[in-house]
């Protein structure tokens, strides 16, 4: 009894690395009791229709942990989706990589230049990736106007077959891997620990000698190689470029972060959490389409979760707090 | 301090410093003098374009989003934002257009308020009495407004959909070619909303609880109810644009007030509300407002091509807010 409610205080005091996990068990578990048939082939398409959404959460997420916001990670995601499939048209596979590690790269500049638009303006974070959104937007319409391009056979494998095993697609690998060798030695660095003390508390980390502007930045650049290899991701699923593909990701990327138990705060969470949401947030719509319901209601569920998430953690604190 | 009703202090004439805090503390001189400067730009641009016609035209377009931003500054003034404004002007839009032809127009009209009155209800149980943040909340009620409204659009594909004609003329018409028909109705809410907020008790609370609100709790102020009714009125006027913008195109589709976003916080800040709250009014909103308007319409004149036109419109609006950043710092 007493290892029960030890337990129970785990969970509470850790809701999401325990619940992310849980709610992406049931809510697959959900999937193949409404459709028995689930196989290897839906288990690659669920993973390549996430890849992007995941990676706008990922990108979006560091940015929060250090106390920052980025509306405009659908724009830097559609710029490097347009430019890749401009660029790669006509490559070969080992051209194309190398054009990838470009775009990735251009990612981190476009972020950190709204990092130093940031810093240096002191203008709101939400004002100025506002603005930038319809910069970064307006650049990638200027590279392609409307959808077209192309990209190798070999380059869009990457994110749509599965070389291993039926069951885990290239695109799962490709995102394990992506928040593996950026993500995880960077939050065991010291600049990890600068960007959660920024966001934690700008004064005491200033105090404590920590780099708050350069910090920030560096949070904005990561965030933005996260939405250029988001933006690469959607090339290799959709095999085209689109320049207003990205925009939706943006708002959807937030609402991962925040079920993902990222605090809009700043200075709480990790990159896996909001991963994961971005997961349950595509197999919900997906769901509902095995269902023969509107898959619109999507849209309406995630919605209906952020606010239920919200509402129930506030309630939580206010009867904690009256107690 | 603030772009609010008074000018503050004599005109020190005591040298460039002397005018530069001056000009800090009437921070709505330097609007309107902006405001004056983009006029100018377009009509040296194109000569002959500035007439009244385009000053009818310019308040025309102005509306929609001078009503958007109005419950943008409420809800800025306490510290807050809220991202469900468009969805909420869509929305009541798109009720009411499909409900004329069944319920009459009166009705139409009341469901697609109260769009407004229940979303901006929910903002309000959350953000006021559940204290989620304001941002995560109105986003989370944002995305829900839209997919409803998405649902709902594709359940009655059939209906056909009306803009009743008063609302039309609302959002369109001109009285003597020039006075457009808006302004009887934008005038006095605008009058109402800068009287409330620096005559009544509601209007101070908004700033006190934007300045400090521990110190407000302290006082005895029943913060949650304050908050609940802001973020309703937020609500209802957001319906109110969304209805006078559905008059102006005339025809209502998923994403009549989606580029309204930007616009509706960007005209609130450029109008010198601090978006950390207890700083601004509404009359800066107003010249805000007019100024993307302006804007809008120069880049249109100017024709460019849409990216174009895009990143000149962002970079702007961003040079805007830093200038103004730099201004009251």
């Amino acid at each position: 009894m007493r290892q029960v409610a030890r337990l129970w205080e785990f969970v509470l005091r850790h809701p999401a690395p325990v619940g992310m996990p849980a709610l992406l068990v049931l809510s697959l578990a959900a999937t193949v009791a409404i459709h028995p048939k689930f196989n290897a082939f839906d288990a690659q398409s669920l993973a390549m229709a996430a890849l992007p959404l995941a990676f706008a959460a990922a990108a979006q997420a560091v940015v929060v942990i250090s106390g920052g916001l980025d509306l405009s990670i659908g724009s830097v995601m559609a710029v490097a989706n347009v430019l890749a499939a401009a660029a790669m048209e006509n490559t070969g596979f080992d051209h194309s990589l190398l054009l990838a590690a470009g775009i990735i790269g251009l990612g981190a500049v476009m972020g950190a230049v709204n990092g130093l638009m940031i810093v240096v303006s002191r203008v709101p974070d939400v004002i100025v990736t506002l603005t930038t959104g319809f910069i970064w937007g307006g650049t990638a319409l200027l590279v392609m106007e409307r959808p077209g391009g192309g990209a190798p056979e070999e380059f869009l494998t990457l994110g749509t077959g599965s070389t291993l095993t039926p069951w885990i697609s290239n695109s799962l690998l490709l995102l394990i891997g992506s928040v593996a060798i950026i993500w995880l030695p960077l939050r065991r660095s010291k600049v990890g620990l600068c960007l959660y003390a920024v966001g934690s508390d700008r004064v005491a980390a200033f105090r404590s000698g920590v780099a708050i502007g350069r910090s920030r930045v560096i949070a904005y650049m990561i965030g933005g190689l996260f939405s250029a290899v988001g933006g690469l991701g959607l090339t290799m699923t959709t095999g085209i470029g689109s320049p207003r593909a990205g925009v939706l990701y943006t708002m959807s990327g937030l609402a991962a972060v925040v079920i993902g138990g990222v605090s809009l705060l700043g200075g709480r969470g990790g990159v896996v959490g909001p991963v994961i949401a971005a997961f349950v947030l595509t197999v919900v719509p997906a769901d509902l389409i095995f269902l023969n319901i509107d898959p619109n209601f999507g849209q309406v569920i995630q919605g209906t979760l952020i606010v239920l998430v919200v509402m129930v953690g506030g309630l939580v604190a206010l009867v904690r707090s009256r107690k | 301090m603030s772009a609010g009703g008074t000018l503050h202090g004599p005109w020190p004439f005591s040298g460039a410093r002397g005018v530069a805090e001056w000009l800090q503390r009437n921070t709505i001189v330097v609007l309107v003098l902006l405001l004056f400067g983009f006029i100018a730009i377009v009509e040296v641009s194109r000569p002959g374009t500035v007439n009244a016609v385009w000053l009818s035209n310019t308040l025309l377009f102005a509306a929609p989003l001078g009503l958007l931003a109005a419950g943008q500054t409420l809800v800025m003034l306490t510290g807050g934002i809220d991202l469900s404004v468009v969805s909420i002007a869509t929305g009541s839009a798109f009720l009411m257009t499909t409900t004329a032809l069944r319920f009459g127009d009166g009705w139409a009209v009341l469901l697609g308020l109260s769009v407004g009155l229940a979303v901006g209800l929910i903002n309000g149980v959350g953000v006021a009495v559940l204290r989620v943040q304001p941002l995560v909340m109105t986003l989370g009620t944002g995305l829900m407004t839209q997919g409803i409204t998405i649902v709902y659009s594709q359940r009655i594909l059939a209906t056909r959909s009306v803009v009743p004609e008063f609302i039309h003329q609302l959002g369109s018409a001109r009285l003597g070619d020039i006075l457009p028909v808006v302004l009887f109705l934008w005038a006095p809410i605008a009058a109402l909303i800068i009287f409330g907020l620096a005559r009544t008790g509601f209007g101070r609370l908004l700033y006190a609880i934007g300045d400090n609100q521990e110190a407000c709790h302290l006082a005895g102020v029943r913060i949650w109810r304050v908050l609940l009714a802001d973020y309703v009125v937020c609500g209802l006027l957001a319906a109110v644009a969304g209805i006078v913008l559905v008059g102006h195109t005339n025809s209502a589709d998923l994403s009549l007030a989606d580029t309204y976003l930007l616009p509706s916080i960007a005209a609130t800040i450029i109008g010198g509300t601090s978006i950390m709250g207890g700083r601004g009014g509404y009359s800066g909103t107003i010249i805000g407002a007019l100024i993307l308007t302006v804007l809008n319409g120069l880049l249109t004149l100017l024709d460019s091509p849409e990216p174009i036109k895009q990143i000149l419109y962002g970079a702007i609006i961003f040079l805007l807010a830093a200038l103004y950043t730099r201004l009251t710092d």
